[in-house]
């Protein structure tokens, strides 16, 4: 007995990847580093945000190891103090903010507009050089010794205490940040000026929508980090006396300044996710998306409100208390649209006809991972219980539910469900399967703990910790190895269907997206000809006509 | 059993024994901070269970095998009203419910104690009024509201005690405040839980709880001779404040007695409250803090006082209530010697009655 498909692919043995498509349209290494199309781009950034996605893993690693026992005895408490920093900075500026949108979105989006490409291709280029600059920069800090401020960069620690390379670490974020204004502003133009005939707003896929809410709080976020950095980099090199108080500055200030990037720009990370998640559960329940126009405002109303939450990271800093108040109210108020999204992704199953392929395991594994990652959130948000838990490991099991097991499974789930697109082949299907339980299993065993330890008072950025935490972080340490494996999996498995997957065909899923009305791979012009949209977004209806004429007319 | 490795043997015996869920209550807001907690907790496990079980009934109720056709919806606006305005209602209730503990826990009452905090890469270092120093310890007794002054001498730390559920940011160049009343006597931890630097994880310790007759005794047997405004004292004349600060109808400074929480007119026609953060910024920044109808020939003192020096002083200033003592501190050209100070029981020392006022 197997379980039920919906994948239909083209008789093996006359089935071929078709001779002209992007990734064989020119050869060499100069057709890439030079190329303006944006599927070749994308494969760029899928190949770098993955190398830079092992080596924070690898920290990870480093830092789960060391918390095995009570002592700092793996490592010196300065050594474990650069690991969580180098571990922060690279998955937060360079996997977690560009993995999504700067991969699959860039390799998506053109097409689901039915375009030949992004409006920009050449700042879409430039854009991955300065993230290769900033990902050098950043491997230059690390080679030099690293850094010790924790992703934060918080003053007048970095400004002034430490000695380690803060100036090359903000510098690389400062570029990394302009690779993702770039992105941003590229999606913007395209989706107001590229969409084909027909496409009007309201049949844009929900991918679309949540990338550019993410896309507007890029392009206004963004330029507040870099001038910070800017000011820290100056704080530190000539004492201009923003930040640090000894100069006259204001410690504050940068809590400030920084957290209005910082906080958006955890929307940043997940909103484009949530758009994979909307792809992918409509596609494998066969329904459209259960109150599109919805899921559509929330995430608008998402990037609306994250610019007003900032100094919910501030409630304990001596903020005034009303402003405590005033920002904990529209904390609560940001995670309304993310529970309408969770309810209305549930009932997009209500009736529907399901199957479950991996990317459909992903995204039921992100809405439980998620539910608990977002809940967690409030008790953060509202301001009594932020006072006990936060600075603690609750706080670090949240944004890791959030960010890994959100983003990330969104990622993964993205990854396999246009991998046939991208690559013109099919993954395997049963050991994917098995990795994404394995990661689902791997994840809740490392840092659900985390949330009991955070209970406890057990502080974050700790090396060394009393002993009656052990028992928790053995867990913890025990569960980060299964997710280890759990991510390995896919990059064996991936690779080896570059050769010798099934030949995908141009529509496996059966889905209703532009992208999947064309061949796979696709030409570099995406399209024959430029589509016209003439139905709704998720309309299957309209598939099923399109695939029985097309029946008729080649019998 | 000797070939079982006795890693594992260690790791069983911690774990039934060193393993906790949940952290003891100590404090009287500890109670109602786990009230709200367990709410919160009890809602989160309601709306997972729901996801859960609509996840899970839907796929086994329409998966492809039993349902394989599927019926298009295009939403509802009842459901989604419901999911709407139910997750707004609990989150605005827990948003009314945090914000009145969080006003309850950095709303200090008239008449707590207050007990000076000063956070440095990487130890806390206490300053009790009545003069007794700790480092990475803090004594408390039970059933007396404490308020803690916390400032930091260099940058962000953050003064954690997981058993009272409270904590605050220590700030450099800033007091912040925060307060408890302990209730179990014990020792709990103390926590720096801003990262600070290298030694970070090291900037713990414990704070021992002590029923009052504990306490006191043990205020006794740990002072050092001074209080703390008495400390403030010797500053005062070391520095010379009284120099100008001296009272006299010809004084270059204004006089300092009463002037605790006082209303003041600047020069810049701006009125302000006299509190610890007014007098501690006037003492290292005094151009931008002149009192009307006086000339700004103070030097600044940023840099060259200590952040537990600027505490004794503005001690010393809260306590100054008569103009007796300023002119004791007048006649003192000398420091005073110390057994002159000694004399007194620690109890009788008047600044160590005055700080038990509001």
């Amino acid at each position: 007995m197997s379980a039920p498909t919906i994948v239909s692919l083209p008789d093996p043995s006359t089935a071929r990847i078709p001779k002209m498509n992007f990734l064989t349209r020119e050869n060499g290494l100069l057709s890439w580093l030079l190329t303006g199309d944006h599927k070749r781009i994308a494969t760029l950034y899928l190949i770098s945000i993955t190398f830079f996605f092992f080596i924070g893993g690898a920290l990870a690693g480093l830092i789960r190891l060391e918390l095995l026992t009570p002592q700092s005895d793996l490592m010196a408490a300065d050594t474990y103090n650069k690991v969580f920093s180098m571990h922060g900075l690279i998955m937060v500026f360079l996997f977690l903010v560009p993995s999504v949108p700067a991969t699959i979105g860039n390799f998506v989006i053109p097409m689901m507009v039915g375009a030949k490409d992004l409006a920009l291709p050449k700042i879409n280029l430039l854009s991955w050089y300065l993230y290769i600059l900033a990902g050098g920069m950043m491997l230059y800090t690390m080679a030099m010794g690293g850094v010790d401020t924790g992703w934060t960069f918080t003053t007048p620690l970095s400004t002034h205490y430490l000695n380690t390379n803060v100036v090359s670490a903000g510098l690389a974020v400062f570029v990394a940040g302009f690779s993702s204004i770039f992105t941003g502003l590229n999606f913007v133009v395209t989706i107001h000026k590229m969409r084909c005939p027909g496409m009007t707003w309201f049949r844009l896929p929900l991918f679309i929508w949540s990338n550019y809410a993410a896309s507007i709080l890029m392009i206004l976020g963004t330029p507040v980090l870099a001038i910070t950095l800017v000011l820290v980099v100056l704080e530190r090199t000539v004492h201009i006396g923003v930040f640090d108080p000894a100069y006259g500055g204001d410690p504050l200030l940068f809590q400030h300044l920084f957290w209005f990037y910082s906080h958006p720009a955890v929307y940043i990370m997940i909103l484009p996710g949530m758009g994979v998640i909307s792809e992918v559960i409509s596609t494998f329940s066969r329904k459209r998306v259960f109150g599109y126009t919805a899921v559509a405002f929330s995430s608008v109303a998402i990037a609306v409100f994250a610019f007003f939450v900032w100094a919910h990271h501030m409630f304990i800093m001596g903020i005034s208390n009303y402003a405590a108040l005033v920002f904990s109210l529209l904390t609560m108020m940001v995670a309304v649209p993310s529970a309408i999204k969770i309810f209305n992704w549930s009932f997009t199953l209500y009736k529907g006809s399901i199957t479950f392929e991996t990317p459909m395991l992903y995204a039921i594994g992100f809405m439980g991972l998620f539910t608990i990652g977002g809940m967690t959130g409030v008790f953060l948000g509202s301001t009594g219980t932020d006072i006990h838990l936060t600075e603690t490991y609750f706080i670090v099991a949240h944004f890791h539910f959030v960010m890994v097991g959100g983003m990330l499974m969104a990622f993964l789930a993205g990854i396999h469900f246009w991998w046939p697109k991208w690559t013109g082949r099919m993954y395997p299907e049963k050991i994917s399967q098995l990795a994404a339980v394995v990661t689902f299993i791997g994840f809740n065993f490392t840092f659900f703990p985390q949330f009991i330890l955070g209970t406890l008072g057990m502080p974050r950025r700790y090396a060394a910790y009393p002993p009656e935490f052990q028992v928790l972080n053995v867990f913890s340490t025990a569960g980060a190895t299964i997710l280890g494996v759990g991510y390995l999996l896919p990059i064996l498995y991936l690779t080896w269907s570059l050769k010798y997957g099934a030949i995908a065909g141009n529509n496996p899923w059966q889905a209703t997206g532009l992208e999947w009305q064309t061949q796979s791979p696709p030409l570099t012009e995406n399209f024959v000809e430029i589509p016209i949209m003439d139905h709704e977004a998720y309309d299957y209806e309209w598939l099923e006509q399109q695939q029985r004429k097309e029946v008729v007319s080649v019998g | 059993m000797d070939h079982i490795s006795p890693v594992l043997w260690q790791f069983l015996d911690k774990w039934l024994t060193h393993f906790s869920l949940f952290p003891p209550e100590a404090s009287k807001i500890a109670p109602e901070s786990d009230a709200l907690y367990f709410f919160m907790v009890l809602v989160s496990l309601v709306g997972l269970t729901i996801v859960v079980l609509l996840v899970v009934a839907f796929s086994i109720l329409y998966n492809k095998k039993r349902h394989p056709q599927a019926v298009q919806i295009e939403g509802s606006t009842l459901l989604e009203a419901t999911w709407t305005i139910i997750p707004l209602g609990l989150f605005l209730i827990m948003f009314v419910w945090g914000a009145l503990l969080y006003f309850r826990i950095y709303t200090p009452p008239a008449n707590a104690m207050n007990i000076y905090v000063v956070g440095k890469q990487w130890m806390w270092k206490i300053e009790h009024p009545g003069g007794q120093h700790e480092i990475n310890m803090l004594h408390v007794p039970t059933g007396q509201a404490i308020q803690l002054t916390i400032i930091s001498q260099d940058v962000f730390h953050s003064f954690s005690i997981p058993a009272f559920r409270v904590k605050r940011e220590a700030i450099p160049g800033r007091y912040t405040t925060v307060w408890f009343e302990a209730t179990t006597p014990g020792t709990y931890h103390l926590f720096c839980t801003q990262y600070c630097g290298t030694n970070h994880s090291q900037m713990i310790g414990d704070v021992i709880v002590m029923t009052p007759e504990d306490f006191k005794k043990w205020l006794e047997s740990s002072t050092s001779g001074n209080s703390l405004a008495q400390d403030g004292e010797r500053l005062f004349a070391s520095l010379s404040c009284n120099a100008c600060h001296n009272a006299q109808p010809d004084a270059r400074g204004p006089g300092l007695v009463g002037v605790y929480g006082a209303q003041l007119t600047l020069a810049t026609g701006e009125t302000v409250t006299a509190d610890d953060a007014y007098l501690r910024q006037a003492i290292l920044d005094p151009a931008q803090h002149i009192t009307q109808g006086y000339t700004p020939i103070m030097p600044t003192y940023q840099g060259q006082i200590s952040e537990d020096g600027v505490i004794a002083l503005v001690e010393y200033i809260k306590n100054l209530h008569t103009d007796y003592r300023l002119q004791e501190t007048l006649n003192t050209t000398q420091l005073p010697p110390n057994n002159e100070v000694k004399a007194p029981a620690p109890g009788q020392q008047p600044a160590a009655q005055k700080e038990v006022k509001p």
